[in-house]
């Protein structure tokens, strides 16, 4: 067995497979345990750095902004994602508050930051400096961002609060709706087929 | 037909549990892998064990965190301490059965349903069982893909005690359940992460 041939093997139940370009549209499922082993993908390089870059801009535009606010006679009190991570820091919810920054802020920030440096490189056909070490904390990142449960949750604040106070949204809670929706579509990209598109230079 | 399909470890070949890359099973102590330098692993390390002492780790902090109070809503005087459960109740007599639903799915099945899967998948593949793998696998996946919404409560808490503010009139402060709860979806995300579903498939003779 030669080991130029194209193999495949199954994360989920370590089947072996011989490997096999999928056209649009195709997902390669394990015949044994039914896992997804590989799907053809529409987006490019260049599309995914687009779409790297949006979600950036997103990002920030959800930090700055305010999320929701709350009146209460007369008084208005508004909150961004970090006012509430310090507010839960004060509260002696320590712990709380490291998990939130953690999981809404600096895992997404890294993960974006780490995957726009692999992507503006791979555009030009090149791989980043650091790019193995890139690779790995992106794996390694992988569950630990939730942007989206937050986006969940702030919905389920703003009903509990609309009995009691006036509720305003603010452009942050629409920033991180779009957030979301761009999520599930990087949910959906296999990040390690960037190993193959963009090949070590034999340097 | 899905017996006759060749293992990885038959064929003397490792998947990279990183980057994905075929690589040759030396037998050699401390192989990396040659694309992403990351120790190569038939299975993942201690898989069994860690899963069960994570899982049981988490089940401990679920307790407090059940029946410790969450979050304290404090008016003109009038103090309100609620657990998860008691959220979800007021939710839904407040007017919105259908996010009560939500949380409560998010809340209360989830975690159950983990600490049920990961139990059952531990103990199914410790007895090397040919019994429903397919299923298995598919309930071990579903576990990977719904856990992390667990933390749906936890930003709830942060996100009220940020927001009511307004002193004597009214004010939202978080109490040490939501602590236990975010630290239980901590461990079982960690717990689901180090079980391999590989040993799912594993023969008895392959035990760890």
């Amino acid at each position: 067995m030669a080991d130029s041939q194209p193999l495949l093997i199954c994360e989920h139940c370590d089947t072996v497979y011989r490997r096999r370009e999928l056209c649009c549209g195709e997902i390669a499922r394990c015949l044994r345990c039914d896992a997804i082993l590989e799907r053809h993908h529409r987006l490019g390089v260049g599309a995914m750095f687009a779409l790297v870059v949006t979600a950036m801009l997103v990002f920030v535009q959800a930090n700055v902004w305010p999320i929701v606010t709350l009146g209460l006679s007369g008084q208005m009190i508004s909150t961004t994602l970090w006012g509430a991570i310090v507010m839960m820091w004060r509260e002696h919810s320590q712990i709380v508050s490291m998990l939130a920054a953690a999981t809404l802020f600096f895992f997404p920030l890294g993960k974006m930051l780490l995957l726009g440096w692999v992507l503006f490189f791979a555009q030009q056909g090149r791989r980043a400096p650091g790019f193995r070490l890139a690779m790995v904390a992106l794996y390694r990142l992988g569950p630990w961002t939730m942007s989206e449960v937050f986006v969940l949750g702030a919905l389920v604040a703003i009903v509990k609060a609309r009995v009691y106070f006036e509720v305003i949204l603010n452009p942050g809670i629409f920033a991180y709706a779009a957030l979301t929706l761009l999520i599930t579509v990087f949910a959906s990209i296999d990040l390690r087929r960037l190993w193959e598109l963009v090949p070590e230079r034999s340097a | 037909m899905s017996q006759d399909l060749p293992r990885a470890d038959e064929l003397g070949l490792i998947g990279c549990h990183v980057c994905g890359l075929v690589c040759r099973d030396t037998g050699a102590e401390g192989a990396h892998c040659p694309r992403c330098h990351s120790a190569l692993h038939r299975r993942k390390q201690a898989s069994y064990s860690r899963t069960l002492a994570l899982l049981l780790a988490a089940f401990m902090l679920y307790i407090p965190a059940n029946v410790l109070p969450i979050m304290r809503t404090a008016s003109v005087g009038d103090i309100d301490d609620n657990t998860i459960l008691s959220g979800v109740i007021e939710l839904w007599v407040k007017g919105s059965p259908d996010l009560a639903v939500i949380v409560f799915t998010a809340s209360i099945v989830v975690p159950m349903l983990k600490f049920l899967a990961l139990g059952l998948l531990l103990w199914s593949s410790r007895h090397a069982t040919p019994w429903a793998r397919r299923q298995r696998a598919k309930l071990y996946r579903l576990v990977e893909l719904i856990g992390y919404w667990s933390m749906l409560d936890v930003f709830v808490v942060a996100l009220l005690t940020a927001l009511v503010r307004f002193g004597v009139l009214s004010l939202v402060e978080p109490l040490p359940g939501v602590v236990f709860f975010g630290l239980t979806v901590i461990l079982t995300m960690f717990a689901s992460m180090s079980f391999d579903p590989r040993l799912i498939w594993d023969g008895r003779e392959s035990d760890d």
